[in-house]
């Protein structure tokens, strides 16, 4: 593998690093009391929002319609997620020392999946939130539901709801992205080389 | 009438007050009947209300602190739009939000005098950095029991009240110079110091000879804005009445107007009137701050309160000061001059370039301009006319530049537009004058309803006025409003003072009494506006930051609780254990983070006002129950959806009863 592919390599590696840097998805609230909005972050390895009070904020809007409490607490992910992040990260600069094609296919893919279970998890915790509501909660709208839109927006009551995916998400991305490239300008050099062999 | 009033005030110089209150007889008496003021439309400009308006949602382009006079108050209001932003409490209890009545305020209203939970508020200053104002403070004056206040402009909240001994009628006060080095606090009504702290025990007649005004130079922190008394000058027993400060070429000094030169102690209607001329005193305040750090200062006994709003905890303290340092004028050569001034003068106003001293004589018929770079000079050639206490008097025509003619009647007070324009109010003949600081001739007038007292112009007594709106504080307001009774509020009046003419744009109805105001760009108050307090910095003693550590315990007779308060409960809302005659301590800590979320909390029978809870603080009711029963303590503030259902219960058993301290909140209910 030639050297700007291994530094290519490196770089989609590193730019997991990203990850700790920024929150990976963002839900936006708005609603008439909330002019400024309200954001909740979700990180690699925490939750937070726009400002320190943001998540005791949501949890108190929430409270009414009797969804349970948002603590970082509560997701073992949190605490898991960095590590697999870290995982990848190493194993992507060793994939990159090693120059292996065979190697950049598997930690391409096997980040891809990792990805995906990421968003279905999400999914699902929203779903869990926003339909394990509280019996006893002082509000409750027939036949309502209150799950987040996993992306894009939608209205929940007096809020309107928008999830989008942050910056934390572009390292992802960008990883997947150099891995692939990374990949395929191996195999055409691979390909030139092999041609070679057969003129020879 | 209005050319009958025009003619009236045109030969008027020359008896001025006499034909003035016969032609303000005569103006009230030509008035329309209630629904159409008189003179209603006088002046109004034709685009008024596009000039005023400020869309729904839209802020204003000023804010403006219009002191509150005999509520002891500050009323913010937004300019142009005349909408009343917000009152501070300052030197009155407010049982709006429990200032001065819950035991974290209380401190900020002891005196020496024990706790006085009322003021009259006459003049708000704003803090300066580089003469200009810097919107980080507001200065005021207590008038009655003499105390100067300061408003924290990040939360508006009032946070250091400090009691000025040696001092009585704390009108001429509080006065900033250009980088609030001092407040300067001069005091009205001249007393007989026993110089021990007090006043003496004598009689009436010595007054000639015994009693003694005082004028205090409080230091202020450059960074906190933290006051401290650092010492005061004893001037002759004159009425000291308003004061300014100097600029550019003036900037060390400060100039007082006086009346009652006569030193008269009985009828001074008359008695302070007899004098064709009483002083304008100056007063080198570089010089005394000298002379007082040169050890000219001599120190007496003092006995004055100093309260200050701790920051963290949110608690006023009250400290006892024991001495005060003061310096005679006749120990300090060159720190004080008097100019002889019309017949009890009232405003004093330097113009931005720092050059004039206008003097506003209520009952002059002219209004003097003093020359600073003249009275420089006069200085050099001790152009005197005698001394009185070892202070030189000028001879007044070495320091007077000129005398504005036929300016209107009662002048008192002159702001200026920054434009080479000074605007004084004319109280008796109820109209705003506009005059030139090039010729001194009357340019324009604009009438004003009813007799303007102070007039306001943002920045208008800064290097740097702002010369695009002057506010008129009229004292008398008669029929401009639909009536509500014998008393009626003051009203306020807006004007264009952009162009050549003055244009009226909007009156509005103002709290209490407003004597000054001050206006500043919005862009240098707003951006620095605290919307909650941090939780994770409530440093209260009592402050519980968490639903969990809510606790009710008994101490003696005393049953603390301390309770937390989040959208939409309170913890604990049931409360058992208290006995009558127990005093209870409700320490309310506001969990809430979010902006604009107060709750309030108040508990039936309880001899005190409600208190309001901003977000992340924590504040204290006391309750002494009476009687055994059951009783409802709520939220005072409409907080949220279920805002009706934030209430909760404590039950009162009679002394001695068995019943133990116990607290809970959402109880489980046993399974059925």
């Amino acid at each position: 593998m030639k050297a700007y592919l291994k530094v290519l390599m490196m770089i989609a590696s590193l730019s997991l690093g990203l990850l700790f840097l920024f929150p990976m998805w963002k839900i936006y609230l708005l609603a008439p009391q909330y002019p400024e909005g309200l954001e909740m972050h979700i990180w690699v390895n925490k939750i937070s929002g726009d400002t320190d009070g943001a998540l005791q904020n949501f949890n108190i809007l929430n409270h009414y319609i009797g969804m349970e409490p948002i603590h970082a607490d509560s997701f073992a992910e949190l605490k898991i997620m960095p590590y697999i992040v870290i995982f990848f990260m190493v194993t992507g600069i060793l994939v990159a020392l090693l120059g292996k094609r065979k190697l950049v296919l598997s930690w391409v893919v096997l980040l891809m999946i990792s990805g995906a279970v990421g968003i279905a998890d999400f999914y699902l915790w929203l779903n869990k939130f926003g339909t394990n509501l509280d019996p006893t909660a002082p509000i409750k709208v027939p036949g309502m539901t209150y799950v987040p839109p996993l992306l894009g927006s939608k209205t929940l009551l007096n809020f309107d709801a928008l999830s989008l995916p942050a910056w934390g998400s572009l390292g992802i991305g960008l990883a997947i992205l150099l891995g692939g490239l990374v990949y395929f300008f191996s195999r055409s050099t691979v390909q030139v080389k092999s041609a070679k062999k057969v003129m020879a | 009438m209005k050319s009958l009033f025009t003619t009236i005030k045109k030969a008027a110089p020359a008896a001025a007050f006499t034909l003035a209150l016969a032609g303000g007889a005569v103006l009230q008496g030509c008035s329309s009947g209630p629904g159409e003021g008189s003179a209603t439309a006088a002046g109004v400009a034709s685009d008024a209300a596009q000039a005023v308006y400020v869309a729904p949602g839209k802020h204003d382009e000023y804010y403006s602190f219009l002191s509150g006079g005999f509520n002891g108050q500050m009323s913010v209001y937004g300019l142009p739009s005349g909408r009343l932003l917000k009152i501070i409490p300052v030197f009155t209890q407010h049982g709006e939000n429990g200032y001065g009545y819950n035991e974290e305020s209380k401190a900020m209203l002891n005196t020496s005098h024990g706790f006085v939970p009322w003021d009259d508020l006459h003049h708000p200053k704003l803090s300066r950095t580089n003469g200009m104002t810097d919107g980080r403070w507001l200065f005021a004056n207590g008038n009655n029991t003499p105390r100067v206040a300061r408003v924290d402009l990040s939360t508006f909240e009032t946070v250091e009240i400090m009691e000025i001994p040696n001092s009585a009628g704390n009108h001429c006060s509080p006065y900033p110079t250009d980088n609030n080095e001092y407040v300067i606090a001069g005091t009205r009504f001249s007393v007989p110091l026993d110089m021990k702290g007090g006043t003496a025990d004598v009689s009436m007649d010595e007054y000639k000879d015994k009693f003694r005004g005082s004028i205090s130079f409080i230091k202020v922190d450059q960074e906190k804005g933290d006051m401290e008394l650092d010492f005061q000058i004893l001037v002759p027993g004159f009425d000291y009445d308003l004061a300014n400060g100097g600029k550019g070429p003036s900037s060390d000094w400060v100039f007082f107007t006086t009346y009652n030169t006569e030193r008269a102690g009985s009828l001074k209607e008359l008695g302070a009137s007899q004098n064709d001329r009483d002083y304008l005193a100056a007063v080198n305040w570089k010089l005394a701050a000298k002379y007082a750090a040169e050890g000219k200062a001599k120190e007496m006994p003092a006995y004055y309160y100093h309260n200050k709003m701790d920051k963290d905890t949110h608690i006023a303290k009250s400290t006892i000061k024991k001495t005060v340092r003061y310096l005679l004028p006749e120990d300090c050569p060159g720190m004080m001059y008097l100019i002889p001034a019309p017949k009890s003068p009232h405003g004093i106003d330097v113009d931005p370039s720092g050059e004039h001293m206008v003097v506003s004589g209520k009952l002059a018929a002219t209004i003097p301009v003093f020359s600073f770079s003249k009275m420089q000079k006069a200085i050099e050639d001790k152009a005197f006319d005698g001394e009185i206490n070892g202070i030189p008097v000028f001879k007044y025509e070495s320091v007077l530049k000129a005398e504005v003619p036929e300016p209107g009647l009662g002048p008192l007070h002159t702001e200026f537009d920054g434009k080479g324009n000074a605007y004084t109010s004319m109280f008796v003949s109820s109209e705003v004058v506009k005059w030139k600081l090039s010729d001194f001739t009357v340019v324009d007038r604009m009438p004003v309803y009813y007799s303007v007292g102070h007039l306001m112009i943002p920045g208008g007594d800064t290097h740097t006025p702002d010369g695009k709106y002057l506010v008129a504080m009229n004292k008398i307001t008669k029929d401009r409003y639909l009536p509500t009774g014998p008393e009626l509020s003051h009203s306020a009046q807006l004007i264009d003072i952009s162009g050549e003419k003055m244009r009226m744009l909007l009156d509005f109805p103002t709290v209490a009494e407003p004597h000054y105001a001050q206006a500043i760009k919005a862009e240098k108050v707003a951006p620095n506006s605290v919307k909650f307090y941090d939780l994770a910095k409530n440093k209260h003693p009592h402050a519980v930051k968490k639903e969990a550590d809510a606790s009710v315990t008994r101490e003696g007779n005393v049953v603390r609780v301390k309770m937390t308060a989040i959208r939409s409960h309170m913890t604990p809302d049931n409360i058992e254990g208290v006995q009558v005659g127990d005093t209870v301590l409700f320490h309310v800590t506001n969990l809430e983070q979010d902006w604009d979320v107060p709750h309030g909390f108040a508990v039936m029978g309880a001899n005190t006002a409600e208190t309001l809870i901003m977000p992340g603080a924590t504040q204290t009711l006391r309750w002494v129950p009476k009687k055994a029963g059951v009783f409802p303590f709520y939220c005072t503030d409409f907080c949220s959806a279920l805002h009706q259902e934030m209430q909760g219960y404590i039950r009162v058993s009679p002394k001695g009863s068995p019943v133990p301290i116990s607290f809970s909140t959402g109880k489980k209910k046993p399974a059925a």
